[in-house]
């Protein structure tokens, strides 16, 4: 058995503390939402700090996190999933070296934007040495780590650290912008789902879990299963995928309570959305969250962060709610995203 | 010498992004590696961009840093004997 | 038991696994001049790049070329198929079969050409598609045909060294049945710059393990493996090439970007992967060292390796001295090097060295040795973030 015994989330919404989380959304009008800045000062020492961008500290503070409540003190694994790795550091010494002619180079900036560096980051400070892991495939990012993850447990590791980071920068937003990936103009997050036109909301976040072979005081909630899978075909396919992976999961479709989807504000991917609960999940309750962090590689990471809060809490905030199917108990919980139609992943999450 | 000392604080500062951290924190005499102020391997190899680009002055070998970085006095001499 | 079944790689020293081993067997090393990538040290630095430019590669590979490929993604799609050729594989999914890449740079080749047409002008082409590390092995996939599993790992230096350790183990976990594990990894003026920063780019052909050794040359290239469960090859008539027999990943947990002085982290990736193979350090018949050629790499490796088999180091060389430090691509090309020196039953040599440094009196193999029965190797890729994982391939009995 897999269960997650700690987490900790990052994101536009106030995701530190489940409580506040669920006294509301926070309301944007922009190009792309960021995380909300925590008090680096709390977690860190400015010198300490000095290199770091966003994205490391951030990975840093949601590692530690998990880590306290889940009360280990050195994981077995560190495995962190990323897509776009550290794109401020990226563009920092990109944009040094084509202004400067290849001149005046300083190593820090090009040090940092290396794909591995929150995952170095969290095993220099905690002086782990163990496992080390970092997964850059797009929206199979972190799903990969989940996997790594639970490979782990079966074969006879503890505790394992995983996490999703990524960051949007405003000049990688503006060059994705122009492959028609976001929306044009500026989007209001709490109507995301009134939008007609292509493109996705974009958005950021960094969410941490200790995944454990053991259940304790703490846990969350079991994953049971999870699978990717790699441009489907069509929605035949994918519903083929869904049958097989609750199949292998000993799981009927009538045993899922809520279904959580991926949905982004872009009306071609979310119709792969809506026509996959059409045809598997008619009566079912389902619930969407890329208002609240917006659409990034590791959003799943998120998804997962609220489902093993929703199966812990048993409560399923009103704002995040995709229709006015009745909830009565939660017990099993299915994730559905896909990345632009490229990267699609279930995930079952269960009440432990 | 003190205009020289102070400024190299403040661009140590700048190009270490040493944030929250004012000019005054930094003794003069103190050493900036270690048990000083606490930089290592990757800062001194900005400092030795910090002296190119600011004062002219190339180090080539990245070991010659140590004596010429022990602290901000050590660092102001060589500039001075070096500046061209 | 985990079958290496088929073996592919592009680097300085040949387009396909033959001209490599022609090279390596005659001590033609790849380090020169810069010829294809466009940057002010030209003259400066030498690197170890691929004999063959982006145009030659989409015809050999009778790509499209209205589609936008970086180097890095034409690199592995040459060595993935080289790979999956050599394995005879025609079906690709009659089998569960994934893909595992990995990269540092991925498509930064491509993304520093039109960074700031992209940003400062209304200028769109495909490249903006491809900077992410992912794009490469979708490359390879659709070439390949492959849709069970996907990943891509970046772990510094030890990227494709972790790709293998992965696909052995989603073999091991009944995830996968077959996996193509390898990494690709294409110079980029990005890499060039950040290395030249750190200040550790020898400006000559660097001297692995040698005592005025002056740092490393970037080399780039792609190298892949195709790995096989038991039962897979069984069922295929494809006799296997050798065997992963161990592996291990370790943090050195020290420094961003120097290893500790005493090597721990590759003290504990080797000894770990000895432990995972079920060998005493004494049956090691030859360690093909990380051996970068920068002062800290040798000088800790060196120590972790006399930490492990006290005053009974094996046979050992770099092949780094030939491909330059493909980054990424160093663990998978080794493994590919490892694969070639058992079924070839020689040693490479280490290139240019002439003197032991002076605390570790460690001296690596200089000459070609021939007819020499290998059963057990072990391979070590290290890097940036205390990354570090080691391999042992062995012959099958």
């Amino acid at each position: 058995m897999v269960y997650i015994n700690g987490t900790a989330s990052l994101s536009p919404q106030n995701s530190l503390d489940y409580n506040k989380f669920l006294e509301g959304i926070i309301e944007y009008e922009k190009d792309f939402l960021q995380s909300i800045k925590p008090n680096y000062k709390e977690y860190m020492k400015p010198i300490a700090a000095r290199r770091m961008s966003k994205t490391v500290k951030n990975g840093i503070i949601c590692s530690q996190k998990a880590l306290q409540e889940a009360k280990v003190d050195i994981p077995d694994a560190i495995i962190v999933g990323t897509g776009l790795g550290i794109v401020s550091d990226t563009e920092k010494f990109l944009e040094n070296m084509l202004n400067n002619d290849e001149k005046f180079l300083t190593p820090t900036a090009f040090i940092q934007s290396t794909h591995n560096t929150v995952a170095a980051q969290i095993a220099l400070k905690l002086k782990c040495h163990n496992y080390n892991f970092t997964y850059v495939n797009r929206g199979f990012s972190f799903e990969s780590a989940v996997i790594d993850a639970i490979m782990h447990i079966n074969e006879g590791k503890r505790n394992i650290l995983i996490g999703g980071t990524d960051e949007m920068s405003e000049h990688y937003f503006h060059i994705i912008r122009k492959n028609g990936r976001w929306k044009k103009t500026k989007v209001k997050n709490t109507e995301l789902l009134n939008y007609t036109t292509n493109g996705a909301i974009c958005g950021e976040g960094v969410n941490f879990f200790i995944i454990s072979s053991e259940k304790n005081e703490n846990t969350y909630s079991e994953i049971k299963a999870i699978n990717t899978f790699y441009k489907p075909e069509n929605s035949e396919e994918i519903n083929i995928k869904l049958k097989s992976f609750l199949n292998n999961a000993d799981t009927k479709i009538n045993d899922i309570d809520l279904v959580i989807t991926g949905h982004t504000g872009d009306a071609v991917g979310d119709k792969i959305y809506y026509n996959f609960l059409q045809e598997n999940f008619r009566n079912k309750p389902a619930s969407y969250y890329k208002h609240l962090t917006g659409e990034y590689q590791t959003a799943n990471s998120f998804a997962l962060w609220l489902g093993a809060n929703i199966l812990k809490t048993q409560i399923i905030p009103d704002f995040i709610r995709l229709n006015g199917n009745p909830i009565s108990k939660i017990k099993n919980i299915l994730i559905y995203n896909h990345y632009f139609d490229i990267n699609h992943s279930f995930i079952l999450l269960s009440q432990a | 010498m003190e205009d020289l000392t102070l400024k190299l604080k403040e661009q140590i500062i700048e190009a270490l992004n040493l944030e929250d951290m004012e000019v005054d924190e930094i003794e003069t005499d103190e050493p900036l590696f270690g048990e000083g102020l606490g930089l290592d391997s990757i800062d001194a190899l900005e400092l030795i961009v910090l002296l190119e680009k600011n004062y002219g002055i190339k180090i080539e070998n990245p070991k010659d840093g140590q004596k010429i970085f022990y602290s901000i006095k050590t660092m102001a001499e060589y500039i001075t004997e070096h500046k061209s | 038991m985990i079958y290496i079944t088929g073996i592919g790689a592009i680097s300085a020293i040949g387009n396909n696994v033959s001209e490599n081993l022609h090279s390596l067997k005659n001590k033609i090393t790849g380090i020169g001049k810069i010829k294809y990538l466009e940057t002010n040290y030209k003259d400066e630095i030498p690197v170890g790049e691929v004999k063959m430019s982006d145009n030659e590669l989409i015809t050999a590979l009778s790509l499209n070329k209205e589609r936008a490929f970086t180097r890095t993604a034409l690199f592995g799609i040459k060595a993935a198929k080289e790979a999956v050729d050599n394995a005879g594989i025609t079906d690709i999914n009659k089998y569960k079969t994934g893909i595992i890449s990995a990269t540092t740079v991925s498509g930064m080749g491509s993304s520093e050409k039109y960074y700031q047409k992209f940003l400062h002008t209304d200028f769109a082409n495909d490249f903006i598609k491809t900077h992410e590390a992912a794009d490469h092995t979708e490359k390879i996939a659709d070439s390949l045909g492959i849709k069970e599993f996907m990943t891509t790992i970046s772990t510094a230096c030890s990227s494709s060294a972790n790709a293998m350790m992965l696909g052995a183990r989603l073999i091991n976990n009944g995830i996968l049945d077959r996996v193509i594990v390898g990494g690709a990894d294409a110079l980029s003026k990005f890499t060039l710059n950040g290395f030249n920063s750190l200040m550790i780019l020898d400006r000559e052909p660097c001297k692995p393990f040698d005592q005025d050794r002056k740092g490393l040359n970037l080399g780039e290239g792609a190298a892949y493996l195709v790995l096989e469960s038991e039962k897979v090859v069984k069922e295929r008539s494809k006799k296997p090439l050798a065997i992963l027999s161990g592996y291990a990943n370790a943090n050195d947990a020290y420094h961003q970007t120097a290893t500790s002085p005493e090597g721990y982290g590759p003290f504990l990736a080797m000894s770990n992967a000895l432990k995972n193979a079920q060998l005493n350090a004494d049956k090691i018949d030859y360690i093909n060292v990380h051996g970068t050629g920068t002062e800290n790499n040798d000088l800790s490796e060196g120590k972790a390796l006399k930490k492990i088999f006290k005053n009974k180091v094996p046979k050992f060389s770099s092949t780094k001295a030939y491909t330059g430090h493909t980054l990424a691509v160093a663990g998978s090309l080794e493994a590919v090097y490892s694969v070639l020196s058992i079924q070839n039953n020689i040693i490479f040599p280490n290139l240019r060295f002439k003197n032991s440094v002076d605390d570790l009196n460690l001296i690596p193999e200089t000459e070609l040795i021939e007819n020499i029965n290998i059963e057990h190797i072990l391979s070590n890729s290290f890097g940036f973030g205390g990354n570090g994982t080691s391999l042992v391939i062995s012959k099958i009995r």
